[in-house]
């Protein structure tokens, strides 16, 4: 069944430029000569270290392990020597974080006992499909990183009906959700079957925005074979893929306000290429040691869709895709919308590094902020039908209460408003500060 | 690398809507009734314009550099001031009355209370407001023939209107502006042509010219002709007096108006009801200054009270009633 659905609430049309990327196939980018694996690599408490300085490691060896149900474990990406444990500079927290760090002997040998769980899933029960899941060290790869097995064991009083695969990817410029279903849409699909099953839901949704129409032609095809899946290709516009969004367009059920999750209404939400990993681990017992990582905008001499091994610098992957074009200006983790500006491109991909965008100087412009002129633009545009004109002028001047009661903690920043705003104004930025000063004062009460 | 990066929060790409944009069309969409005005009435209307434009623009930079302030007359804000009044002006007012007006309009209404964005009266309706109090026989008999260019100090045909629920004009006379009025808000093709181009431009929300005109239209049409129920004439009620550049000039100004849609509307259902008593009911034949300017002053209530619905609201009313999820 295909449901076609263009209902949205706000959102802002920006710009996709996938035409950059769209077209490249997925390369393994090859291995760098140092691997930077942090401890805290998703939502949830650190993993351990298993190994000291100077152990040599194999590919897909166990060398943290997760600490508590919402964690997730580590492996070596590839084999070599473990160089040292260490603080490094993680792109993503902005402070020093605690990793491994592997100097790679290039040999790429896999650990002992890498096999197959299995080759279908009717012998896999759901406590192992979990098992599976967690072993793999697997999150979410939408950005989130929650990790996938905590995902797929709902506390038992929430009531599953529908898993919604999220194969929309409405941040621009980023192509990799793309290529992946694209060039791998039977292991996808083979993936979102074991988090079916793995969560216990019958119903399977997967989601694509119609400017992927390939992708949604090659997921079509895999689809065919299994029962209870249905297709929704909603229409391009930012921010389509959030899970809230999806579950509000798709099957039009509003997710509580937080902390409310969308399993709170019955749903899960799953990005393609947490499924594809999953996909990996059970076909062929790989755990999540590589993904896929576009490197593009129109500051890359070669825009690229790469499989990169976890732990990979940024500086080479540009250099991979054809270095630099032009003298850059901004280099970004993750997509222009929500990624985060790097100062130092000596920073690794992380297991939620959905792409590398690089901007030019012309592109990477600060324009003058003006004050506010009460256009209400940002009001059209938020998804969430926040004020982010009131709230955003209430933490500037410090008035944290204020911002609380028009909802600032409800908050997903997803930057339409900043976007939109004609004055230029850093809302989500200001919203944000609102966010952690709320925070930290409901932590202090407690 | 010799360059170094710039690190800013996201977003990281942002749409080409500018401040300064949006202004400029304002000033655009507001050419065809400003030439409308000179072509109706003569070399007079061009020179009240122009005082008015000069004054609005040298005042803001004259206090900003005063205070120390950043000169932010690039924004086109004041050019929209100055145009706005003048065209609210009646042709045959003495040059001084523009340049006090739009002085007023910048230093005391705007910046005094904190420049672009905070002041919460709209400047040029302000400033109007105080040139009608200050010297109100210019202001209601500075009057010029439409063609003919020579001075005229009847009342405006609004007054009869008022009165008589009938106007002599044809639909042709309103609709070319041909008849005695102020500068900018005879024409109404012209103001129409201007506020379509900015609901094209996606400046202003269609829900307050359209609240206001509709309101004024239906309230006239049930009470504007005297003695008599259902009888009144909607289309001469909008065409004359300063409706229509009230509707989409003025009560859409965004720093003085609701910020939500719904707030829009009611902000020009609530222009429209106060317009409607002050002609039929009121001492002035004209009350579009007062309604908006009463508006601009209730905007914040309904800002306080009309709000969005937010996403997942459902659940909280659920959650105070008793109910599960």
């Amino acid at each position: 069944m295909i449901t076609i659905i263009k209902k949205m609430i706000g959102g802002v049309p920006v710009p996709d430029k996938k035409e950059l990327s769209e077209k490249a196939p997925v390369e393994f980018a090859g291995i760098p000569d140092e691997l930077v694996l942090f401890m805290s690599h998703h939502i949830g408490a650190p993993a351990v270290p298993l190994v000291k300085p100077k152990d040599t490691v194999k590919r897909g060896q166990l060398i943290a392990e997760p600490q508590g149900l919402v964690s997730a474990a580590l492996h070596a990406p590839t084999s070599g020597v473990v160089k040292a444990i260490e603080p490094r500079f993680h792109p993503v927290l902005a402070c020093m974080s605690e990793a491994i760090v592997i100097e790679p002997d290039g040999k790429h040998e896999p650990v002992e006992g890498l096999a197959p769980k299995a080759s279908d899933l009717d012998s896999l029960s759901a406590e192992q499909i979990r098992a599976i899941a967690r072993e793999a060290g697997i999150v979410g790869l939408g950005g989130a990183c929650f990790p996938t097995s905590a995902k797929i064991t709902p506390p038992e009083d929430k009531h599953l009906d529908t898993y919604l695969l999220n194969g929309s990817e409405c941040e621009p410029y980023l192509t990799a959700d793309h290529r992946v279903m694209l060039e791998e849409a039977e292991k996808v699909i083979f993936g979102f079957k074991a988090l079916m099953k793995a969560s216990g839901v019958s119903r399977g949704i997967v989601c694509i925005e119609d400017n992927k129409p390939d992708a949604i032609e090659a997921m079509k095809q895999a689809m065919s074979g299994y029962d209870g899946l249905e297709l929704a290709v909603l229409t391009t516009r930012y921010p389509r893929g959030g899970e809230k969004q999806l579950t509000q367009a798709v099957l039009g059920r509003e997710v509580p306000p937080p902390p409310g999750l969308p399993y709170d209404v019955g749903v899960l939400v799953s990005n393609v290429g947490t499924a594809y990993a999953l996909a990996e681990a059970i076909l062929t017992g790989l755990p999540l040691v590589e993904r896929v990582v576009t490197v593009t905008g129109e500051g890359v001499a070669k825009p690229s869709n790469f499989k990169a091994l976890i732990g990979t610098p940024v500086s080479y992957l540009i250099e991979k895709a054809g270095g630099f074009a032009g003298t850059p200006g901004k280099v970004i983790m993750g997509g222009p919308m929500m990624g985060c500006a790097l100062k130092s491109l000596d920073v690794p991909v992380l297991k939620g590094t959905t792409g590398i965008l690089v901007l030019t100087k012309e592109q990477a412009v600060q324009e003058p902020i003006l004050p506010c002129i009460k256009c209400g633009k940002c009001i059209d545009a938020c998804p969430l039908g926040l004020q982010p004109l009131w709230i955003s002028a209430y933490a500037e001047r410090g008035f944290i209460e204020e911002a609380e009661s028009f909802r600032a903690m409800d908050c997903m920043e997803c930057g339409c408003c900043a976007y939109i705003c004609p004055a230029k104004r850093p809302l989500v930025q200001l919203i944000k500060m609102a966010k952690a000063e709320i925070s930290s004062r409901r932590k202090a009460r407690r | 690398m010799g360059d170094r990066l710039l690190v800013t929060p996201p977003p990281h790409v942002k749409s080409a809507k500018t401040v300064q944009g949006i202004m400029l069309d304002v000033v655009i969409a507001l050419c065809p009734a400003a030439i409308a005005g000179i072509v109706l009435f003569g070399f007079r209307a061009a020179l009240i314009i122009l005082a008015s434009v000069v004054s609005a623009v040298a005042s803001e930079a004259i206090y900003q550099r005063a205070v120390k302030k950043q000169v932010t007359i690039n924004d086109f804000s004041a050019v929209i001031t100055g145009l706005l009044l003048a065209l609210t002006l009646p042709p045959n007012v003495p040059v001084w009355i523009p340049v006090i007006g739009a002085a007023f309009a910048i230093v005391v209404v705007k910046q005094l209370f904190g420049g672009l964005g905070n002041n919460f009266l709209n400047p040029a309706l302000a400033a109007r407001a105080f040139l009608l109090a200050a010297w109100p026989l210019h202001m209601t008999q500075d009057w010029v023939n439409p063609m003919s260019y020579d001075a005229a100090t009847s009342a405006t045909p609004l007054a009869g209107f008022n009165a008589t629920g009938q106007t002599a004009l044809t639909f042709k006379e309103m609709l070319l502006g041909q008849r005695l009025g102020s500068i900018g808000e005879t024409c109404i093709l012209a103001l129409l042509l201007g506020g379509i181009y900015l609901l094209a431009r996606d400046v202003i929300d269609y829900r307050t010219p359209l609240g206001y005109l509709g309101t004024l239209a239906v309230g006239t049409w049930i009470f504007g002709k005297p003695g008599e129920l259902f009888q009144g004439n909607p289309l001469s009620a909008i065409f004359l007096g300063g409706a229509f550049i009230g509707a989409f000039f003025m009560a859409t100004d965004y720093v003085t108006s609701p910020v939500t849609p719904r707030g829009r509307l009611y902000m020009g259902i609530g222009c429209g009801l106060i317009t409607l008593v002050i002609r039929l009911w009121g001492g002035y034949p004209e009350g579009v200054t007062y309604a908006i300017l009463f508006m601009n002053l209730v905007t914040p209530l309904i800002d306080k009270y009309v709000v969005p619905r937010y996403y997942g609201s459902g659940h909280d009313k659920m959650a105070r009633k008793g109910g599960g999820r």
